[in-house]
């Protein structure tokens, strides 16, 4: 039998979290995740939304800042949303994840010398536009190697930044479309499937 | 994101008519075995009324005064029938002022259909006459919402709305339609459906879950069980009495559990929560194992949650997975079916009885009776009490009738005195606790059991909030038996004010209309009682009547309602006096 008074206060410790929802794709569905959040005060720290490689169906890529108790908890109301077919919680080792960066700055101040491209090369990041004007960096990576490089930027005049939301891939073996089968061919909702 | 479209293009095509969107509509509701249809309409669902004209055989519809009110006689007609209610609204106001009853029957988890009329199409987002963005408003009180702009989703989105509504934990369902799609014709066909792939409403019994709660079942010295809704919304009632009989198990039910076990049974101790019986909510911290079946642990239920229970090994049977540990964390959760998980727990679980134990309630019992109950049920001086009215319309319907109650102090004493010997009898607001829901709630379930006796007991404040039903009940002429409890308070929130606000009675005192006229205005038989002899024939003659009849009963003005879990205290303190 499984015991739950245990001492372990792991649950109650506010840490990030990212959650995977896949849904149908279908207008509205977006507004019905948010509302869930939203009545709970929980904020939304990034949110992607994009089309799978099943066709209708779409992911949600959630982060936010919760304890374990209460994002499973709102996790089990997500999945009863009609159109939501899976909603999954992840702590940070339990997924590869990224966040895209660019940076506009201004075309001149590459001509100050290598400073600039050597930021650009030290730090991973590429050149993806090249204007009269401004240049486009664009880098790849963790919210906190994306800042560090907009700090370093920053001296330089940088024109602007804007920052994706996270795209995250689960450490597990499941395939979308494997779980969407799985999900058809289901006569219950036995299917809570947690390491998706 | 895609626009909205339903899978309508792959679908097999049998054999079709040509019809309007509107029609279509009624066809699909006829084949949802719809028969009584409760609305109002407007310019925007115009075409589905002028529709209804030709359909008025097949589809009764009422007109009632207000459309809270056609969502909320749409509940009661689904909470004594077991089907889904079905309600009509237009657009913009009519369709805001669903709001109410889709929160109620999100919350107390009631099968509804709302279908509303909306500006046409091409009008949407534009701030068009009566245009209102109800799918945007009403998601976070619905179970599902669609917003149909061709006629040619309307069947899919019907029989959708219908699945949804009454599968799994019910819940009321909005299918907004614009007006073109309405006029729009186009080649009907329907199929109804039966499975959504992102939804599984009926989870599978998992059999360990059953063997480990069977166990704890079976080792335990003070088993109690507490009855919710689900029991009845999953026709368990029968399995609940052979399981509790085999284990000698004693029940407790929610205020929303109330008449799925006779009052009259042996083992039924009484009502749970914040003025429920004194038993069932002291024991609750003193049992051994608790056994939850189809409740979701409700503060009003619970107390103090970190003072509730914590002695037990707690099994909880419960259909929807969100209500697991969501207040109370489970040592067994049976995911599952009441019903099923019955059946399959009643072959595992051992014959015993628990005759100490059920003492202990029994003691409770005649300590709540000498101290409470008595004086309530047969006082002997002073003004008409509430209990004892109450009473009496027990003993004079045998329990049999189907009570509908309103909110607030009037609702706890029904709950609390009426011996239900009958299942399904019991509609009440439990979660939202919305006033006003009883008048229209009573017309939709006589329209659902129209060879049963239903009551509608009312306080003054909440029957001047849908008073206008009168008007519906008379146009319609709805066999309801309306008791209006009139202590010229709003007496719940006076109480409240007597014991923790110093006795600041802000805003609750009522200064009344003559009800006798208004109800005589409405065609309605009436009488008002005052005194205490008169009592028993006003009921006699108010029962007796053929059609609708309102009967007034002038109570205690200060009268409290006893026991009481005071907010945020546990249920061990639960006071008596």
């Amino acid at each position: 039998m499984s015991t739950i008074y245990s001492e372990d206060h792991s649950d109650k410790v506010e840490k990030e979290f990212t959650l995977s929802v896949l849904t149908e794709d279908k207008a509205g569905l977006l507004n019905h995740i948010t509302i869930i959040f939203n009545r709970r005060k929980i904020n939304i720290t990034s949110l992607n939304v994009s089309t799978t490689e099943v066709a209708g169906v779409s992911r949600f890529t959630i982060v936010l800042t919760s304890t374990r108790e209460r994002i499973e908890k709102v996790v089990k109301q997500i999945r009863k949303l009609i159109d939501v077919l899976g909603a999954f919680v992840y702590d940070e080792n339990e997924i590869y994840y990224q966040e895209i960066a660019l940076y506009k700055v201004p075309t001149q101040v590459f001509l100050n010398g290598n400073k600039i491209e050597d930021l650009v090369r030290n730090n991973g990041a590429r050149i993806l536009v090249i204007e009269k004007d401004h240049i486009i960096i664009e880098k790849t990576g963790h919210k906190k190697d994306t800042h560090d490089l907009y700090k370093k930027l920053e001296p330089h005049g940088l024109l602007e930044f804007v920052r994706s939301g996270r795209v995250a891939i689960s450490k597990s073996k499941r395939k979308t479309e494997a779980f969407i089968k799985q999900l058809e061919d289901a006569e219950s909702n036995v299917l809570s499937i947690k390491e998706f | 994101m895609n626009t909205p479209t339903l899978e309508v293009a792959n679908k097999p095509k049998k054999a079709s008519i040509k019809v309007s969107g509107a029609e279509a509509v009624l066809l699909c509701l006829i084949e949802e075995g719809v028969d009584v249809i409760f609305g109002y309409p407007g310019g925007a669902i115009m075409p589905i009324y002028d529709a209804l004209y030709g359909y008025t055989d097949r589809l009764e519809h009422i007109l009632t005064r207000h459309e809270q009110g056609a969502t909320h006689a749409a509940q009661g007609y689904a909470r004594v029938t077991g089907r889904t209610g079905v309600c009509f609204a237009t657009s913009g106001p009519g369709a805001t002022n669903l709001i109410t009853g889709l929160a109620d029957a999100q919350i107390d988890s009631t099968p509804m259909v709302a279908i509303t009329g909306q500006v046409p199409s091409h009008l949407l987002g534009t701030d068009a006459f009566q245009e209102t963005d109800v799918v945007g408003i009403s998601m976070p009180v619905t179970k599902w919402n669609y917003q149909v702009t061709k006629a040619e989703e309307i069947p899919e989105a019907i029989a959708r709305a219908f699945y949804i509504a009454g599968s799994g934990r019910p819940g009321p369902v909005l299918i907004d339609i614009t007006k073109d799609a309405q006029f729009q014709e186009f080649e009907y066909t329907y199929e109804k459906c039966t499975k959504i792939r992102s939804y599984h409403p009926y989870p599978e019994l998992e059999n360990d879950k059953v063997a480990e709660a069977a166990q704890l079942i079976n080792e335990a010295k003070k088993p109690f069980i507490l009855v919710g809704q689900g029991v009845l919304l999953s026709g368990a009632q029968k399995e609940l009495l052979t399981f509790a009989e085999k284990a000698g198990i004693p029940m407790a039910s929610t205020l929303m559990g109330l008449s799925a076990v006779p009052v009259s049974h042996p083992l039924y101790v009484g009502y749970l929560g914040m003025h429920g019986n004194y038993g069932p909510n002291v024991k609750t911290n003193e049992c051994d194992v608790l056994i939850a079946i189809g409740m979701r642990f409700d503060d009003r239920v619970t107390g103090d949650l970190k003072r509730y229970a914590t002695q037990a090994k707690v099994i909880h049977i419960e259909i929807d997975p969100s209500e697991i540990d969501k207040n109370v964390k489970t040592t067994v959760a049976i995911n599952a079916d009441a019903k099923q998980a019955l059946i399959s727990l009643i072959k595992q679980t051992e014959t015993n009885s628990h005759q100490e134990w059920l003492q202990e309630f029994r003691d409770c019992d005649k300590m709540e009776d000498e101290k409470v109950i008595h004086a309530e049920k047969f006082p002997e001086s002073g003004q008409i009490r509430m209990a004892e009215v109450i009473r009496m319309i027990s003993d004079k319907t045998e329990g049999k009738a189907i009570l509908v109650t309103d909110v607030g102090q009037h609702q706890m004493v029904a709950s609390r005195y009426y011996e239900f010997e009958s299942t399904d009898a019991n509609v009440t607001s439990g979660g939202l606790g919305t006033m006003g829901f009883s008048l229209p709630a009573a017309m939709g379930a006589k329209m659902g059991c129209q060879d049963k006796t239903v009551v509608a007991v009312i306080g003054d404040g909440g029957f001047q909030m849908t008073i206008q039903e009168l008007g519906t009940i008379f146009q319609s002429n709805i066999a309801v038996k309306i008791l209006v409890l009139n202590n010229n308070f709003l007496g719940m929130v006076r109480q409240w004010q007597q014991l923790f606000h110093d006795k600041r009675y802000s805003f609750t005192e009522l200064t009344n209309p003559n009800f006798q006229k208004i109800a005589e205005g409405y065609g309605i038989h009436t009488n008002k009682i005052t005194e205490r002899p008169d009592l028993d024939a006003a009921i006699n003659t108010w029962l007796a009547e053929e059609g609708p009849s309102l009967l007034e009963v002038v109570v205690e003005k200060e009268e409290n309602v006893f026991p009481m879990v005071p907010s945020g205290a546990s249920v061990s303190d639960i006071r008596l006096e």
